[in-house]
């Protein structure tokens, strides 16, 4: 295996994801360490096209095909596979996201690969290459080492700087065959589903009052409601709550729903779970309550409180009348 | 269409986690561990497509402290069969978990293996991508919208910001839920004593399932509280008092 970085380029849309360049950056900086360079998968149709945007890295193996279009993880999986044959590095990255995590996983056992996943960090060590996943909701870190010739790394989004890796350039492309069989697979794309419209916009206001599932039941929810009318802002939830159908879709922050940057955002019984955190990490001014003082939520809020929201929330709303 | 729901039994995050004394792993001894909620609704979806469908569903779990409620309460809410897995360390990797279940699963008749998307200690990958790889077919993880017509299922892999893919797959597929289309029923208490009562759980030992999975953790930790909140103390009334005036600061 060789010393070069690889970088599974993440689209949709015909758009690269900001993780991708957070990922270029950060394999710019680790292939000084290898003494490799960096490169890209790109799986795709078309997308060859964009290449100019991957300016960080010095080759870009480009896995062109019509059926390629759209994320399926069985063809993409196939086709990073045979780059990967075909590139062989020394580290492959890709994202923990939603297409990264059925890439990286299934690399892992078709290449008899290991796979660190979940990374916050990721760092060469003379031999070894070590990643840093973030675990049990986020309560614990653990560093781990490999010294595998060739080793995969699925990093969470929003870690790494995306400019670090933004850089328009001419990389060089080198066609890898796309796999067989790719129109007629058992897994076939259909269609992209579009959100539904939301009745609030929450990425458009400067307050937010975020419940979590401490909120213990819908009968709950005018409590923060309330609390968001006396401030002028609205209301948004963690995943359970919107799976529970107790507020729309379009009210849920972070992974599979929207990024947020509100001025203040007030998180009523959120444990902070990394998949909600990178909803809303950036809002200027985070206050959380939350009973169980040892919430990863601490970490990221500004001000915390462990009172009972039961008890702080009808006593604040009072005094914000 | 037969179902098999393999699951994860993780430790309780509400409890406090302690790592052990060479800090390369949770301190294991009092360690409580529940269903991972993921997994519960893997359990659901596949319950709702028997319900509408008609299917079998067998759930299978590795054995850990709790695992016999896991299974009984499955068989509570509807399971057809509950299979316990012995033998694998507790502190198996993902990947030997993987290896485990798909010893089992390859010799059942099996149409969809449907599995949380995720658990709090997948360290190494996600139980059903890597399953899929062992079993040599496809799958699809991050689902939240299965259908079922005929012989083939739709899907919905879901995305950030609400957007998802609509996928149609064949059988032998393995899936891995994020949310079934309803929050996962409870079983009456009552109704898994009565069960535990009835039945005997299957029990199959698996052996060798260990993986190098060619990484070893060298530190594990509690991160640092370091920039963490400014904790406001006092009464409920001290606390709101305090939160007001931050909030007023804030939009002025
Ligand atoms: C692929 C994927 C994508 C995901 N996308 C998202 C996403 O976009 N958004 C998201 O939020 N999650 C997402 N999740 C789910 C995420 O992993 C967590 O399960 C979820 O964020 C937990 O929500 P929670 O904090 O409300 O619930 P919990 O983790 O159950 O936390 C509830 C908290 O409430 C506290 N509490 C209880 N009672 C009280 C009380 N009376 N007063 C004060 N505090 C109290 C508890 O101490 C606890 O910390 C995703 C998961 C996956 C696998």
């Amino acid at each position: 295996m060789g010393q070069d970085i690889l970088v599974v380029a993440e689209h949709l849309k015909g758009e690269f994801a900001d993780v991708t360049f957070e990922l270029l950056g950060k394999a710019a900086e680790l292939a000084g360490a290898t003494g490799g360079s960096v490169s890209v998968a790109l799986i795709g149709s078309g997308m060859k096209d964009k290449a100019q945007e991957l300016g960080a890295a010095a080759k870009v193996y480009s896995v062109d095909h019509t059926g390629l279009a759209d994320f399926n993880p069985l063809t993409h999986g196939s086709a990073l596979a045979a780059v990967v044959d075909h590139a062989a590095p020394r580290l492959t990255l890709v994202a923990n996201t939603s297409m990264g995590m059925d890439l990286a996983a299934s690399l892992s056992v078709a290449k008899d690969l290991p796979l660190i996943a979940y990374a916050l960090d990721v760092q060469v060590d003379g031999d070894a290459i070590v990643a840093t996943s973030q675990l049990y909701g986020g309560k614990i870190y653990a560093e781990s080492a490999s010294t595998g010739a060739s080793v995969i790394v699925s990093v969470l989004a929003g870690v790494f700087p995306a400019d670090a890796g933004r850089t328009n350039g001419s990389p060089a492309i080198e066609d890898v065959a796309a796999p067989d069989g790719i129109d007629d697979a058992q897994v076939r794309f259909q269609a992209l589903v579009e959100p539904e419209g939301g009745d609030v916009d929450i990425t458009q206001h400067d307050i937010l009052v975020a419940v979590g599932r401490g909120i213990g039941s819908e009968d709950n929810l005018p409590l923060a409601e309330e609390l968001a009318s006396a401030l002028g802002g609205a209301v948004c939830s963690s995943r359970p709550i919107v799976d529970s159908k107790w507020l729309p879709k379009t009210r849920q922050v972070g992974k599979s729903g929207l990024k947020v940057k509100p001025k203040v955002y007030l998180a009523l019984g959120i444990s902070g779970a990394p998949e909600h955190i990178e909803g809303m990490k950036d809002a200027e001014l985070i206050i959380a309550v939350n009973t169980d003082e040892t919430a990863p939520i601490f970490e990221f809020a500004h001000y915390g409180s462990t009172e009972d929201l039961f008890d702080l929330v009808p006593a604040l709303t009072e005094k914000l009348k | 269409m037969n179902i098999v729901v393999p699951v994860k039994l993780v430790p309780d995050l509400v409890e406090e986690l302690e790592i052990n004394d060479d800090g390369t792993d949770l301190e294991r001894d009092f360690l409580s561990y529940k269903i991972n909620e993921f997994c519960d609704h893997a359990i659901e979806e596949a319950l709702q497509i028997k319900e509408a469908h008609g299917a079998s569903v067998t759930v299978i779990a590795i054995e850990r402290d709790e695992t016999d409620k896991v299974l009984y309460t499955a068989l509570a809410k509807g399971a057809d069969r509950a299979v316990k897995v012995t033998g694998v360390d507790e502190a198996a990797t993902t990947h030997t978990a993987a290896k485990a279940m798909c010893t089992v699963i390859a010799g059942m008749d099996y149409d969809v293996v449907m599995t949380g998307v995720q658990a709090a200690d997948d360290r190494d990958g996600q139980l059903g991508i890597l399953l899929a790889g062992y079993l040599g077919v496809p799958c699809v993880s991050v689902v939240s919208d299965v259908s079922v017509s005929g012989d083939t299922l739709t899907v919905h892999k879901e995305y950030s910001g609400g957007m998802m893919a609509r996928y149609e797959v064949t059988p032998k597929i393995v899936l891995g839920v994020q949310a079934a289309r309803q929050t996962p029923r409870y079983a009456p208490v009552s109704r898994v004593r009565q069960i535990m009562k009835e039945t005997e759980l299957e029990e199959v030992l698996v052996g060798d399932a260990d993986v190098d999975v060619g990484s070893t953790v060298r530190r594990m930790y509690t991160p640092e509280k370091g920039e963490g909140a400014e904790m406001l103390e006092g009464s409920s009334e001290d606390v709101a008092a305090r939160i007001a005036q931050l909030l007023n600061e804030k939009r002025s």
